[in-house]
């Protein structure tokens, strides 16, 4: 089977005045089309730096990522821009265009993709269904619940018929049950469509929920690279624990 | 209405009502005139500015530090110093450095640093994130210039025309002085070369008025057309 992400020795440092921070340090993996990978680690593991350079939102310092065996550190702007168009991404903070309303933010990558609007509108529509939301195409964000935004930005990411979508702590910011039902949106999606799913979390909870393989990241590099069941029987590193224990912690409160 | 004119009239003095009239009339033309042509240069400089700088979707030091001291120069010049300064350009462009034309063309010119500076402000309010979606999405810099920096900033553009048109009209009202045209000039000819109090204090009402009324209009606008706040 092909790999349809596949990151080599890849690292990102930034300058914070006069000192070099490596966010991502040498890291490489890779994704088998149509899984569910997660990625997992504590705040400033270097989780989101991580996702932002697989569609090179943040070009890495060194290091390849090869999309279908496409190397996007060597695309040129307009290749990498077509690229984008089938990596679909969602957002924490769900980053829709809060002047537009939801019909026209799930249009908006129709649009940059210069699709005939009669044709974008009835895909739209479509998508709405599929992410239950059809009553609300003229509503605007701003009269939305999170869960209900987050819908609309998966719609949208699906808009432009994806082969990966990369989701970036997508439901840090929903509470516990909204967080269940924008997962099994997730997991629809990658059952019915088989798109690719990168899912960027600090919750051990959503990675047991949906994920096959995971990576456990601390301090920038790899921890652990290991199946689901794996990782939860038998964590071997460190951190991997530690992000175990605080589920154990997170399930007890919620318990009691 | 005829009623109260020559009631107004009877108070002022005979035409001077009819001349307070053509006198708000080209202040306002005076005003909108170049606050459009002043958004012409100002609104392409803003965005220049908001994008070329460090945080901005291309930055580009060597841009944003020219644009910046430009656009800083052409804000410190008083605007009676510029007026006159460009008298030969004003001349060139509408025949004549007088009057209501001769005042738009340095209006325009006083507008556009300072259009720029809030077109600046106003998009760099812009939420990082939204930005970073629609590069996610393969969106080209001018797609994300127009369909989001533009349209997200909207409700904030607006407010900046609002302080923008309340501005060049405190200008065109200096302008008066050398013979600008409009409630300006009247209120220098008449109240303050001649001595006639009235006047004067009833063109300074019509210009606070004038404020007002656009103050008022455009807060409204922004806020009914703001999508944020349903």
């Amino acid at each position: 089977m092909s790999k349809v992400i596949r990151a080599v020795n890849v690292s990102k440092t930034f300058k914070v005045g006069a000192e070099t921070v490596t966010a991502v340090d040498n890291i490489s993996f890779e994704v088998e089309r149509g899984e569910i990978f997660g990625i997992i680690g504590l705040s400033g593991a270097g989780k989101s730096t991580l996702v932002r350079t697989l569609n090179l939102l943040e070009r890495p310092t060194s290091g390849q990522i090869f999309i279908n065996d496409t190397d996007l550190t060597r695309a040129g702007i307009k290749d990498l821009r077509l690229a984008r168009r089938k990596i679909g991404m969602i957002f924490q903070h769900f980053n829709l265009l809060m002047q537009r309303n939801i019909i026209d933010n799930v249009c908006f990558p129709m649009e940059i993709q210069k699709i005939k609007r009669r044709d974008a509108l009835e895909r739209a529509y479509k998508l709405l269904e599929v992410v239950g939301l059809s009553d609300k195409a003229k509503a605007y964000p701003s009269q939305l619940s999170g869960g209900q935004k987050q819908r609309v930005a998966i719609a949208r990411a699906l808009a432009s018929n994806p082969e990966i979508i990369l989701c970036d702590e997508a439901t840090s910011a929903l509470d516990p049950q909204t967080t269940r039902s924008v997962l099994d949106l997730l997991r629809k999606i990658n059952e019915e469509l088989g798109i690719t799913i990168i899912v960027i979390t600090h919750e051990m909870s959503v990675v047991r929920d949906i994920c096959n393989r995971v990576l456990v990241l601390e301090n920038g590099a790899v921890a652990e690279n290991s199946t689901v069941d794996e990782l939860f029987k038998h964590p071997r590193s460190q951190a991997a624990k530690d992000l175990l224990l605080i589920r154990n912690v997170d399930d007890k409160r919620r318990a009691i | 209405m005829n009623t109260f004119l020559s009631l107004v009239d009877g108070y002022l003095g005979n035409g001077v009502t009819q001349m307070l009239l053509e006198g708000t009339r080209d202040t306002l033309i005076m005003v909108f005139v170049s606050t459009f042509f002043g958004y012409l240069l100002g609104l392409p400089l803003g965005v220049l500015l908001a994008v070329s700088d460090k945080d901005g979707i291309r930055p580009n030091a060597v841009i944003y530090r020219s644009l910046d001291i430009v656009t800083n120069v052409f804000r410190s010049i008083p605007f009676l110093i510029l007026l006159i300064l460009i008298i030969p350009f004003t001349k060139m462009l509408v025949g004549k450095s007088y009057g209501t034309e001769g005042t738009i063309v340095p209006l325009a010119i006083a507008a556009v640093p300072f259009i720029a500076r809030m077109v600046e402000a106003s998009l760099k309010e812009v939420d990082k994130g939204v930005i970073e979606a629609a590069q996610s999405m393969g969106a080209g810099d001018f797609t994300i210039i127009c369909k989001v920096l533009i349209a997200e900033a909207k409700t904030s553009l607006l407010v900046g025309v609002t302080v923008v048109l309340g501005t060049i009209l405190g200008y065109s009202a200096m302008a008066g002085t050398v013979g600008g045209g409009g409630l300006g000039d009247i209120a220098i000819r008449y109240g303050y070369y001649r001595y006639q109090l009235k006047i004067m204090v009833v063109t300074v009402v019509i210009l606070v008025l004038l404020v007002q009324i656009m103050q008022f209009l455009g807060m409204l606008i922004s806020r009914k057309t703001d999508k944020r706040r349903l």
